[in-house]
């Protein structure tokens, strides 16, 4: 499966990913790329990538998406992937990948929240950073 | 061991769609022998792992896939072997972290912590033949 | 074995079953008294009624057997009825207690009860005597034996049954509140339960929608560095899925060993008291537990649950 028919949905400031089979070494590299050309083309704050359907995460596709969150976060986007199945994070575990530094969520409503409380917050800082800098 | 032996795959891997073919296979025996969902999971990705170690450093090989039993107890046997440029150092390749490729350095020394039985041989410049298996409980 | 090829050894002579099914009635007289009054036969365990109307459908579905099909090869539905009956009677014998040995001897015992019949029988013909109670004694040992080594299969079953309930029954998960669950974990952790118990946990997790699990390990005796580490690989797994882990219950005891065995928890929410770990459940998950005379006129626990579930609403439709 190419990861052409994998859908990415911008739905308001998210970019919605959703993995929807097995693909090949390939096409997630490929995904990787789309995944930030969409961020640049669409200004995306965040990126929800569901793998909810997903059977199996290994090491290249476990660092596959770690790429995406850190890469994403510096085009300023923040990145939540959603619906890790229980066998797929015992699996996981015992191969030794943590996925520090992904943010996880059950499901894509969790995702969302996450993703909103996230941007809420940063443009709080922000704003408060903008105070500190108005002239006196 | 003479017992003859049901149903054994034999997919000779060359592009990266073998390496999801494979997967497809070792799940699909997995789960007609009974394994447990987890069991099926880590099978699956021990599979996915040593196949892609094939590719990136023979570039091809072949993935046998093998119900066995032995002392009244059933299990998958995997095979995967190359005429790659085989490893100089085992024990180093075994160890977590450490890599020669893009990779993670979690292939091999991940894999093993996902079956019962892990055995590797690899001769340099003949190749590489890694075995496991796992039990069903 | 010549006997096999040769069919009128293995079959039964239709004299045999005339008598048989004739006298059947004195027969399971004869086989009761023998029971009863066996040095094995145990009251207490089964009614004299109850043996009686098992042994009277045994005895009709034998003659049924071995008058249908050879007695060698034991096959055919007629075998297959009396194997089933005998399985009913092994289960039922099982649940009061009966050995399997016992079940086996009752079976044998009707050998020596259906010697006087047969004798009546075959007064002029010692020789078809001998052969017909060859050919009932080998069916009757062959049903024994079956009977025997079934009833040691099925303990066995219900033992390995019996063994999974106990893990099932010791790893427990609570759900404590909307979207909170609770393992509380009590004895010696090994590796086995702590790995059926992370499994567990993880799919009551998505189940549930948890987005907070509490570990509670007050009733767990002793951590050593394998438990620590099934402990911290469960807190890992469980962010994976994207709630959060919270141990509790780890008192001073446990406290020291960790800090001793170099053990790195950090990054692990861990609390002395479980009460303590369901607040701060409650606050990760945006709720609140006020007493009821905080607020006046205002509704209190409830409070802050109306306000996350308009939250909730509000992130749907964002």
């Amino acid at each position: 499966m190419s990861a052409l028919k994998v859908p990415i949905l911008k739905v308001g400031e998210v970019l919605l990913v959703s993995i929807q089979a097995d693909i090949d070494d390939r096409a997630v590299l490929e995904l990787q790329q789309r995944v930030l050309e969409q961020i640049e083309q669409t200004n995306a704050r965040s990126v929800l990538i569901d793998i909810s359907l997903l059977e199996m995460v290994d090491s290249f596709t476990g660092r596959m998406l770690s790429d995406i969150a850190s890469m994403a976060s510096i085009m300023d986007a923040a990145t939540v992937v959603v619906g890790i199945q229980p066998a797929v994070a015992i699996t996981l575990v015992e191969l030794g990948l943590e996925l520090k530094g992904v943010s996880t969520a059950l499901d894509v409503d969790d995702g969302l929240r996450i993703l909103r409380e996230r941007l809420k917050d940063k443009r709080r800082k922000r704003a408060v950073g903008a105070d500190e800098h108005a002239p006196a | 061991m003479s017992m003859p032996q049901p149903e054994a795959s034999r997919i000779e891997v060359s592009d990266n769609e073998d390496v999801v073919r494979v997967r497809a296979a070792v799940k699909e025996a997995a789960a007609r022998m009974g394994f447990s969902k987890v069991d099926q999971v880590r099978l699956v990705t021990a599979a996915s792992e040593l196949t892609r170690n094939i590719r990136l450093y023979a570039g091809r090989g072949t993935v046998e896939v093998r119900p066995v039993r032995s002392s009244g107890r059933s299990g998958l046997r995997i095979n995967f072997e190359d005429s790659g440029p085989g490893i100089a150092d085992v024990d180093m390749a075994m160890t977590d972290g450490y890599t020669t490729s893009r990779g993670m350095g979690k292939g091999l020394p991940g894999s093993r912590r996902l079956v019962d039985d892990f055995r590797i041989e690899s001769e340099v410049g003949k190749g590489t033949l890694v075995t496991i298996i796992k039990w069903l409980h | 074995m010549t006997s096999d090829n040769n069919p009128s050894q293995a079959v039964i002579n239709p004299l045999t079953i005339k008598a048989l099914t004739e006298r059947e009635d004195a027969i399971l007289e004869a086989w009761m008294n023998n029971r009863v009054n066996s040095s094995d036969f145990r009251e207490t365990l089964i009614s004299g009624e109850e043996l009686r109307a098992d042994s009277q459908s045994f005895l009709r579905a034998f003659i049924m057997a071995i008058a249908n099909s050879n007695v060698e090869e034991m096959r055919g539905k007629e075998f297959n009825a009396i194997r089933r009956l005998l399985l009913e009677i092994s289960e039922a014998r099982a649940a009061q207690a009966f050995s399997p040995s016992e079940t086996a001897f009752y079976v044998f015992s009707l050998k020596e009860s259906l010697l006087p019949f047969l004798r009546d029988e075959y007064r002029d013909d010692p020789e078809t005597l001998l052969e017909e109670l060859n050919k009932l004694s080998k069916a009757l040992d062959k049903l024994g034996s079956f009977i025997f080594v079934t009833t040691i299969k099925n303990r066995e079953r219900v033992i390995r049954q019996q063994q999974q309930d106990m893990l099932e029954l010791s790893t427990p998960v609570v759900q404590i509140w909307d979207r909170i669950i609770c393992l509380p974990l009590i004895g010696a952790l090994d590796s086995r339960r702590t790995q059926l118990m992370m499994e567990r946990l993880l799919e009551r997790i998505v189940k549930t929608r948890a987005e907070v699990a509490i570990l509670d390990i007050t009733g767990v005796p002793t951590v050593d560095t394998q438990v620590a580490n099934y402990l911290i690989k469960t807190v890992t797994a469980v962010r994976l899925l994207g709630s959060t882990c919270i141990i509790t219950g780890v008192g001073p005891s446990i406290a020291q060993t960790i800090v001793h065995l170099g053990i790195d928890l950090s990054g692990i929410i861990t609390r002395n008291q479980l009460s303590d770990g369901i607040r701060q459940a409650f606050e990760m998950t945006r709720q609140r537990v006020v007493p009821i005379n905080a607020a006046d006129g205002e509704p209190s626990a409830e409070k802050g649950d109306t306000d996350e579930r308009a939250q909730s609403s509000y992130s749907e439709s964002w």
